[in-house]
């Protein structure tokens, strides 16, 4: 992976650790650790959409914070155009923090109720010292690109529907020109119908200002329209790193197959016609994981295997990857040329357990 | 026909506000029976919840108008005084709330709160009460039910505490279950389990069921038949593949087209509903969804009744537009292509 600004990725990941330390006693003693965040290693490309997917308490959002450094990585280095930045402290974050924003995913809880739209969004520009008088036009500027009207300066927040909040959120995102944005759940609080004016939003905005996107999401028929390469990620670890289109076509890992499946079709016989993948009971508790593949205690194709080994993940061709032992649509030619990836593995997986067969086809998506 | 349970016709529900009087419902008629399941869809603010809740009797207040009839069993909701609302609420009629994190109190275990509604309606002593819960949290799939029963709601994941609220909706195996938008704060996964929950249940306590939602994707599977709602009224009502395969309304077809769907190839832009739902102070005149329609005509400006235009008897719609121009006009809108764009 090359350094500097040579054309490498725009922010990479390597073996990234968050845990949240349990404190007992008035010691303040360790007792337990919530491993949020697992070793997760992957890298995103300027221009590029990595949409990141899970439930809720899988580490999507823990991660997506750790990379704005939000949070710091209790293991393992997060660099942003080639530059460590994990162990970096305020002073020096402070010049970087224009580069990356969040938009979050609670359009009401995000925007302070008692500031004016105007200077919610200015602020960011305050802080990094913009004059002010050239605030209020660049406010009103960000105001016309995300879709709102300049003479919503002077508003509060409570005078917005849910759907015009988020584009606040977004302008607010936009005002110091970044280059990454982390979008957390940007639309899972909004109506469908606009959910898509939002998507199609940030669509036109990563067009025109050559934006990367790390979008996290729990529903992947969001994120597919959106992503370039999606990360699934379970119990703080990576199981399966694809780009998009491939990840629909052939998923590998059973519980991106069961993500597929739980996602509604709006169309009664085809929804009637497939076959749910209805997975049992929540992700178990990020404190004290499971053994072996973290997924097994759900998997219905779980053996002895997935109790004891953590898989590696294998590199499947076509920069599909996946940490299964029992991969679910790959022939027996593909399983042969695949490798193990070194670099995306954990150092707590078994990198000699290259599964040896496949659970066979599986198509949680039918109609296409 | 199945047994009527509920009988809504020409419902309006109006709240004086300081700024206006905000017609929230405005003319809604529908019929449920029992073990039938009614999709109630729309975006927000067009009213589906208050016309739950006014089944409920929830919106009573002195600032609230109410017209037309609700009728449970035959008896008029809107004239019952509260001692008889007591007795339907919870217990023949019962609710299950959007936000499970809200809608439990966090200062009483899971079972006090489900024997509490036990208690109120039947001659239960505590120990039978309990007993009840414990059974309810394993029916609706809690593991552990009897160590479960004596957890507070912060011990359970967002999806058990929505499971621990239809366990408590059920607890008096009520006739009729009002869900609105059980899933809404859930992930995926756990929103198809709770559909096929839900789904399940209606079959084993024979009751009916409303489904409130935003999301036709989520009902498109468990409605028998499907209500869609937009500023207060109804602009379709169909049996579901009714709806679905031969929807009638521009803003049945805007919902549909702009769900990103996983069955179809990727498309470039998502189709969305331009705009936003109008003020329910300041309705538009004529067709409400006329200025967000992209197929308005000069006829748009008088509202066009609920009423059959199509051959199949129980689909209504409104809207001016014939059935024949609509097959043709909705197509590009079904097939979630961007208007803007073309």
């Amino acid at each position: 992976m090359s350094e500097g600004d040579g054309g490498g990725p725009l922010v990479e990941v390597r073996n990234v650790k968050k845990y949240f330390p349990i404190r007992k006693g008035i010691l303040g003693r360790e007792v337990a650790a919530v491993h949020a965040v697992d070793d997760v290693t992957f890298a995103v490309d300027e221009g590029e959409t990595l949409g990141l997917v899970g439930e809720s308490g899988c580490g999507k959002s823990t991660l997506g914070r750790t990379i704005v450094r939000l949070l710091e990585p209790t293991e393992g280095t997060v660099s942003f155009e080639g530059r460590d930045i994990s162990r970096l402290g305020p002073r020096a974050m402070r010049p970087l923090r224009r580069e990356m924003q969040m938009i979050f995913q609670d359009p009401y809880a995000s925007l302070n109720p008692r500031k004016r739209v105007g200077s919610i969004i200015g602020m960011p520009l305050k802080i990094h010292g913009v004059e002010k008088s050239q605030r209020k036009a660049r406010v009103q500027e960000l105001l016309a690109t995300v879709g709102l009207s300049p003479e919503h300066y002077n508003r509060f927040p409570h005078e917005f529907s849910g759907g015009q909040r988020q584009r606040i959120g977004v302008a607010r995102a936009l005002a110091l020109s970044p280059k990454l944005i982390v979008a957390d759940e940007p639309v899972s609080a909004l109506d469908v119908s606009i959910q898509s004016q939002m998507l199609n939003l940030l669509d036109d905005l990563q067009r025109e200002l050559k934006l990367t996107y790390i979008f996290i999401a729990h529903d992947l028929g969001v994120v597919r329209h959106v992503s370039d390469r999606i990360a699934v990620m379970y119990l703080g670890k990576l199981v399966e790193l694809s780009p998009a289109e491939d990840l629909y076509e052939r998923p590998i890992m059973p519980y991106t197959e069961a993500l597929l499946s739980a996602v509604p079709i709006p169309d009664p016989d085809l929804s009637h016609a497939r076959e749910r993948i209805v997975l049992e009971g929540d992700v178990p508790s990020p404190i004290n994981p499971p053994s072996g593949c973290r997924f097994h205690p759900r998997c219905r194709y779980m053996t002895e295997i997935c109790k004891e080994v953590e898989p590696p993940l294998v590199d499947y061709g076509r920069s599909h990857y996946a940490a299964c032992h029992h991969p679910l649509n790959v022939d027996r030619e593909t399983l042969e040329r695949a490798k193990v990836s070194s670099r995306h593995t954990p150092a707590a997986a078994d990198e000699s357990a290259k599964p040896r067969d496949s659970s066979g086809r599986s198509d949680p998506v039918p109609g296409r | 026909m199945a047994e009527r349970l509920i009988e809504v016709e020409d419902l309006k529900v109006q709240f004086a506000t300081e700024d206006g009087l905000v017609r929230a419902v405005d003319g809604v008629s529908f019929e449920l029976g029992r073990g039938e399941v009614l999709g109630i869809v729309g975006e927000s603010g067009s009213g589906k919840s208050v016309t739950a809740m006014t089944l409920l009797g929830l919106t009573r207040d002195r600032n609230t108008r109410f017209e037309g009839a609700v009728r449970y069993k035959g008896r008029s909701v809107l004239e019952m005084d509260e001692g008889e609302l007591e007795q339907v609420r919870g217990n023949e009629m019962s609710m299950i709330f959007q936000d499970p994190m809200t809608s439990l109190n966090p200062v009483y275990t899971i079972g006090a709160q489900i024997c509490e509604a036990i208690q109120i309606h039947e001659r239960a002593d505590k120990g039978v009460a309990r007993r009840r819960a414990i059974e309810l949290l394993g029916q609706v799939g809690i593991p552990n039910p009897d160590q479960r029963v004596d957890n507070y709601p912060h011990e359970f994941s967002g999806g058990m505490r929505q499971r621990a609220m239809i366990a408590m909706a059920l607890a008096c195996n009520p006739d009729v279950l009002i869900a609105d938008e059980p899933t809404t704060a859930l992930d995926v996964t756990i929103q198809a389990q709770i559909i096929e929950l839900i789904d399940r249940l209606k079959d084993e306590f024979n009751s009916a069921v409303i489904l409130i939602t935003h999301d036709l994707g989520v009902v498109a599977d468990v409605a028998d038949e499907i209500v869609v709602m937009y500023a207060g009224r109804v602009v379709e009502r169909a049996k579901t593949r009714q709806l679905f395969y031969d929807p009638q309304h521009p803003y049945t077809w805007g919902l549909l087209g702009s769900i990103p769907r996983l069955d179809r190839p990727r498309q470039e832009r998502l189709h969305s509903i331009k705009g936003t739902p109008p003020s329910l102070i300041r309705m538009p005149d004529g067709c409400k969804f006329r200025p967000r329609c992209p197929h308005a005509f000069n006829k748009c400006m008088d509202e066009p009744d609920l009423v059959n235009r199509v051959e199949e008897p129980n689909h209504l719609d409104r809207c001016w537009l014939a059935p024949d121009e609509k097959r043709k006009l909705r197509l590009p809108t079904l097939a979630g292509e961007d208007e803007a764009a073309a």
